[in-house]
């Protein structure tokens, strides 16, 4: 069983941040939408751990404890 | 208009048990002379049980219907003495084609594993498999097996009291009953049996609708699948274009929900679109037409008392994936010789369960895997249309993308759950041929392959253990196969029956499915285990 990091894991985390803004600007909402979705497809692939995955999804959807 | 819709196969005639006195009695009736109902007519007729096979039509279906017969099925037709006939009329392909709006986004290579005798799909038309299914229990009704196969003959009336089903059939010559110790129902999606059971057959209902198109042309498209996700001859829906033998070709286009399908079915309507599909200068005709919904549902159990469900009367699927006439015929191939070996007095009555619980388990394998591809062809929400495109776009430069995307998954079959018709397992043989799974094939050193060599009934099959070791005394025949993996070629028996052993000994069902598996000779335990898998209790 892998564990999803919920410490901070980034080495700087406001780059990250703003990357992932400047990576939106100038798109309409429904490129935004189609930027994002490609994302977290990547990003999921790169994970590939259903355990972690299955974890960020739950948390993701309880926005009590997000 | 094909002469083999107009020709009736299986024509009414006066039959003696219409003039009985008292209902004739049969130990099996099949309700459905389909693709499902044909191969159980078969398996059973082979292992010399009497059937009578009532269909209320006399022809074969209407429309190609199903047309993908899967690896596995084609196997089980070559137990029932068709799958050269299918292999040779068929059409084969291993190419897919994806495509995505106006692109090509990738193409994958079907080619399976090498070793094994059939290939992982054919295409051929419902009506052809048929007419193969049907002479094959016409020769072998010549040949002397008790099959009778009465068309125009409807079940209209079913009443179960204790061991007996009293079947009241209507023919043009007005009705009759028969009695019979199993109804087998292979009567479709819309089962007359399981409405006159009153049965439940639950599930969900996709909004959308399908327009199925064969077409004949002369045309240059290559023997592949191709399927479209938004093409811009058909926007924000699917289309599909496969191959079937006689030169003609399957067309699917998504239509969405609300449409008029009787207006969308007309030639005036559905030409324009597959011109805009083909090309305006492709030359076709139309030879079948038709609109389909689907649901993805199965009944709670297929088992009730002398009825049995087999089939689309048992579980729906999606078309995705060919899922349908596959799932139905594997089905059978697990009813059959069960059912022979109780009628026989070999094994108890609730041996049967075994078929409930393992063809349930497949249908819900089969309407996961068919309800996800369903999900991916056609988005129900914006989100999931996202996520969808997203994957779609990634395929086209990422290979990691492409299993993500799905337009059908390929019908393999089941390998069901340990249970106490198999044997637990021994540490160190490959997972692929444990107990619960069919038989993997492999070809042999003499240019055969392993799926040949099996018999009808139980085989034990041993690996580098010599037959002389083995020494049994069952009450059930037993069919003892040898094999050496020492100077086997290619490798492929080692790697699927021994894995990191050096010896092993499989108890192989008649259904072609592990029942268990050894590293060395043990007698006693070969005995229980065909034991286990005829349901004795231990």
């Amino acid at each position: 069983m892998s564990d999803l990091k919920l410490h901070p894991n980034f080495i700087n985390g406001d780059d990250f941040y703003e990357r992932l803004l400047t990576a939106h600007e100038g798109l309409t909402k429904a490129q935004s939408d189609a930027l994002n979705a490609r994302l977290i497809i990547l990003l999921a692939n790169h994970i590939g751990d259903m355990d972690v995955l299955d974890k960020a999804i739950t948390l993701a959807k309880d926005r009590r404890k997000t | 208009m094909n002469k083999i819709f107009e020709r009736p196969l299986y024509p009414y005639f006066h039959h003696p048990d219409q003039d009985a006195r008292t209902p004739a009695h049969h130990p099996v009736v099949i309700v459905g002379a389909g693709p499902v109902g044909l191969c159980a007519a078969i398996d059973l007729a082979q292992r010399n049980i009497p059937v009578v096979v009532v269909d209320d039509n006399d022809k074969v279906s209407f429309g190609s219907r199903a047309i993908c017969f899967a690896k596995r099925t084609l196997e089980i037709c070559d137990r029932l003495g068709v799958g050269d006939r299918l292999i040779d009329k068929g059409v084969q392909w291993n190419l897919g084609k994806v495509f995505f709006d106006e692109r090509k986004v990738y193409e994958f290579n079907l080619l399976a594993e090498e070793g094994h005798q059939r290939p992982a799909f054919i295409n051929l038309q419902q009506y052809y498999v048929e007419v193969y299914l049907f002479e094959r229990l016409k020769k072998l009704q010549d040949d002397g097996a008790p099959v009778d196969i009465r068309g125009k003959t409807k079940v209209v009336d079913l009443d179960q009291t204790g061991d007996v089903a009293t079947v009241s059939l209507e023919t043009p010559e007005g009705s009759y009953q028969i009695t019979a110790n199993w109804v087998i129902a292979c009567d479709g999606a819309n089962s007359p049996t399981r409405q006159m059971l009153g049965l439940d057959f639950v599930g969900r209902v996709f909004e959308d609708n399908f327009l199925i198109a064969d077409v004949t042309m002369e045309a240059e498209f290559p023997t592949e699948r191709w399927f479209w996700f938004d093409p811009p001859f058909n926007k924000g829906q699917s289309a599909l274009l496969h191959k079937q033998p006689d030169g003609v070709w399957r067309i699917d286009l998504q239509l969405g929900w609300d449409v008029d399908k009787e207006e969308e079915k007309k030639p005036e309507n559905v030409i324009p679109r597959l011109k805009a599909m083909l090309g305006e200068d492709v030359e076709f005709d139309l030879e079948w037409v038709s609109i389909y919904t689907f649901q993805c549902r199965r009944m709670e159990r297929f088992l009730h008392n002398r009825v049995i469900f087999a089939g689309d009367s048992a579980h729906q699927v999606s078309p995705f994936g060919a899922r349908g006439a596959n799932s139905g015929i594997q089905d059978v191939d697990n009813l059959c010789w069960k059912l022979a070996e109780v009628i026989q007095g070999h094994a108890p009555e609730s041996l049967l369960e075994s078929y409930n619980s393992e063809r349930v388990f497949a249908a819900d394998e089969n309407i996961l895997n068919s309800t996800r591809s369903t999900d991916f062809i056609t988005p129900k929400s914006d989100v999931s249309r996202l996520f969808r495109d997203a994957v779609l776009e990634l395929s086209e430069h990422h290979a990691f993308a492409r299993p993500l995307v799905n337009s059908g998954r390929l019908s393999l079959p089941s390998s069901y759950r340990p249970s106490t018709y198999f044997c637990a397992d021994v540490d160190g043989l490959p997972d692929k041929s444990r107990p619960g799974a069919p038989c993997p094939d492999a070809q042999l050193e003499d240019g055969r392959f392993l799926l040949q060599t099996l018999s009808a009934g139980f085989n034990l099959v041993t690996f580098n253990l010599s037959a002389d070791r083995i020494t049994l005394d069952s009450d059930t025949p037993l069919d003892l196969i040898a094999f050496e993996t020492a100077h086997d070629k290619n490798q492929t028996l080692h790697e699927r029956y021994l894995g990191a052993q050096k010896s092993a000994i499989y108890l192989i069902r008649p259904d072609q499915y592990i029942a268990a598996r050894w590293t060395e000779f043990d007698a006693k335990a070969i005995k229980s285990a065909i034991s286990a898998a005829l349901g004795h209790t231990a």
